[in-house]
């Protein structure tokens, strides 16, 4: 019992004895970073630091005080974590120049675990935070705000690749070219985070099983969200805002199978969902208002189904591209349906066809789309309600709501 | 002609069917921007009403107006009146009642829910739909002996520009959908005044980015200044158009 208690203290003081390096300049940084031993504290003073390059290849907590500026004046990169048990926070990044060659970053941890990036500033980079082949990492409350030039020459503000367990808690990313963008990143954990006004994709990946997104904002980003060749991923609570333009979309849904998408809101989109060779989706309590067109799901999805959302103000709630679809719709609400409930029971008792004539009709020649919100439009939608021939049978809702699905609140915490 | 145009508007005013249609577009104007809660809606349920009800009315209530004044008329030419005059004072009487009426119905309430630049193409574009209608009852109403012939061609004229004229256009779309009609649809929608308004505030109300490859040629040729230049133009040419010609023949046509 003794030896036990005595080799705990010895444990104990040898973890109060590492070392706190206190730094102020460039060649002090490098010393301690040279120098210290694994799980040293290294504080860095406020001030500008010209850096280029600076690996850490041993456990350490970096800790800037009164957020100390990193600028590698577009000349590389800042920090390269080559270590497990690091923790990079209250830095500043700035100016990480670009090339093709390396995809230089702000912070890039290779081959790491249980890496901590939080409370850091990110301008002017190249890329924010790059990880690859890296588990159980944490990247919270960071602001990654980049300038946006072109595709080719914009990084993404935070990077993943080949990654496990990763962590992206409530950070902000604006001017990149992806937001967040993954790929082969499994069984991580999204939730937060606010990606705007990126060239491209607010959200992208692709291979990334297994993942879940929660209360994220992708607000007014070039081409919305674009999710891609993935399976078992859930999607909750996000916010789909204002992603308006020729081939942009609410969120782009590709080869996506087994996954859920719930109670989101889509708002003002060019397409809220754009549905592509996706199986077994389960869609349910989202709210679809103010886009040109709700949910587009091509003739290659399959089995999904699509209950208790509320479809409001979209210019097509529906469209599609076949004649056919295996697709179930059930208990939605439709604010253009015009049935009626005689046993009261809150469901319309004539089905509703959510895909209109017109819109089936611009599918084969879009150029029609001058003759939209014509009379003529309208008059042809009328009679495709009472005599149906020309849009897709089976897409309809048995059982449309007569009143908006009770969706709770959304509560966005950005 | 000021004193002509004076007695014209009292004639109409006193019909009290001009004050009728005023409260009535004022009433569907403001249920729409108080029902719907987005007043981008309210525009378009708005929208409907121009390119149906606004048409409609305009070019029937002047080709009776013009015949059931047609004595008056007779009366102007007996005295020493130049036949333009005549013509003019009863054309812009016309349009001044119902553009008042359409900028007190639509105008008024459009600009106070939605002040913005496309309540402002919509209210200018709904007022030179107005005038195109009176001009084309006019022209209607000189070409023709008796006030039911006349009805019948306006009408006739309404009808095509209202619902046959999409219902072609879409023909020629679905005949011609191999080739590439980008330019060609914005041509067939340059030629009727109903399309061009109806397109005119679609693309402020920034539904160019569903349509495509036609949407962006349209977006490039109307959000330019240019573009909406010239489409007011060509909303202005269908006025004066027929009323010209109708002034050519009135101006020799035995009464």
């Amino acid at each position: 019992m003794k030896t036990i208690l005595i080799c705990c203290l010895f444990i104990l003081s040898l973890e109060a004895f590492s070392k706190n390096w206190s730094v102020k300049t460039v060649q002090e940084l490098q010393k301690a970073l040279h120098e210290s031993k694994a799980n040293d504290t290294i504080l860095v003073a406020k001030g500008n630091y010209k850096v280029l390059n600076l690996e850490i290849t041993k456990p350490l907590v970096m800790i800037g005080q009164n957020q100390p500026v990193f600028d590698a004046q577009f000349k590389g990169e800042i920090f390269i974590v080559k270590s497990d048990d690091v923790s990079i926070s209250g830095f500043r990044f700035k100016n990480v120049g670009e090339t093709s060659m390396i995809d230089w970053a702000g912070v890039k941890i290779l081959e790491s675990e249980n890496v901590k990036v939080f409370k850091n500033e990110f301008v002017n980079c190249y890329f924010g935070v790059y990880l690859s082949a890296s588990n159980k990492c944490w990247i919270e409350n960071n602001r990654i705000i980049g300038t946006p030039k072109e595709e080719q020459t914009t990084g993404n503000g935070i990077h993943a690749w080949k990654c496990d367990s990763i962590n992206v808690f409530n950070n902000y990313v604006e001017g990149h070219r992806d937001g967040i963008y993954f790929e082969f990143v499994t069984n991580s954990l999204i939730k937060n985070n606010l990606s705007t006004k990126n060239i491209r994709y607010g959200l992208h990946f692709m291979f990334s099983h297994y993942d879940t997104y929660t209360h994220n904002i992708f607000k007014k980003n070039g081409a919305g969200v674009a999710v891609m060749y993935t399976k078992h991923v859930t999607m909750k609570d996000n916010f789909f805002d204002s992603n308006w333009g020729g081939s942009a979309y609410g969120i782009l849904l590709k080869d996506i199978s087994d996954s859920d998408i719930e109670h989101n809101l889509f708002n003002s989109n060019t397409v809220g969902v754009y549905m592509e060779g996706c199986s077994r989706l389960k869609m349910g309590k989202n709210i679809f208002q103010k886009n040109g067109v709700g949910l587009r799901i091509q003739a290659n999805c399959d089995e999904n189904n699509i209950h208790h959302n509320n479809f409001m103000a979209n210019t097509f709630d529906i469209a599609t591209n076949g004649s056919v679809t295996f697709n179930y719709l059930n208990d939605n609400y439709w604010d253009k349906y015009e049935g009626y409930d005689l046993n009261r029971d809150g469901k319309g008792d004539i089905l509703y066809r959510p895909v209109s004539l017109f819109s089936t009709l611009i599918e084969r020649m879009p150029q029609a789309m001058i003759l939209l919100r014509s009379f003529t439009a309208t008059l042809l939608d009328k009679i495709e309600k009472i005599i149906p021939s020309l849009t897709p049978e089976n897409m309809k809702d048995d059982s449309p709501r007569m009143k908006p699905n009770a969706i709770e609140a959304f509560n966005f915490k950005v | 002609m000021k004193k002509t145009i004076k007695y014209v508007v009292y004639d109409i005013i006193r019909n009290r069917f001009v004050i009728g249609y005023t409260i009535l577009l004022l009433l569907l104007s403001i249920s729409f921007f108080w029902f719907e809660s987005d007043p981008n809606k309210g525009l378009l349920s708005l929208l409907n009403i121009i390119l149906m009800v606004i048409p409609l009315v305009s070019v029937i209530f002047s080709t009776i107006h013009f015949y059931n004044s047609y004595e008056f008329i007779e009366l102007l030419s007996a005295q020493p009146m130049s036949r333009r005059t005549i013509y003019f004072s009863q054309f812009l009487g016309l349009c001044f009642s119902l553009g008042m009426a359409f900028l007190i119905g639509v105008g008024l309430p459009t600009l106070i829910f939605d002040g913005s630049m496309r309540g402002l193409t919509l209210v200018s574009g709904g007022l030179l739909i107005t005038l195109t209608f009176v001009a084309i009852a006019f022209l209607a109403s000189v070409i023709t002996k008796d006030k039911a012939k006349a009805i019948g061609v306006a009408l006739a004229v309404w009808f095509y520009l209202c619902i046959l004229y999409d219902g072609m256009v879409l023909m020629v779309l679905v005949n011609m959908a191999d080739y590439p009609m980008e330019k060609a649809s914005l041509l067939f929608s340059a030629l009727n005044p109903m399309d061009l308004a109806r397109i005119l505030v679609l693309m402020q109300l920034d539904v160019s980015a569903l349509m495509g490859i036609t949407g962006a040629v349209f977006q490039n040729f109307f959000s330019s200044t240019w573009g909406v230049f010239i489409s007011f133009v060509l909303l202005l040419l269908w006025v004066l158009t027929p009323v010209f010609f109708g002034y050519r023949i009135f101006s020799k046509k035995d009464l």
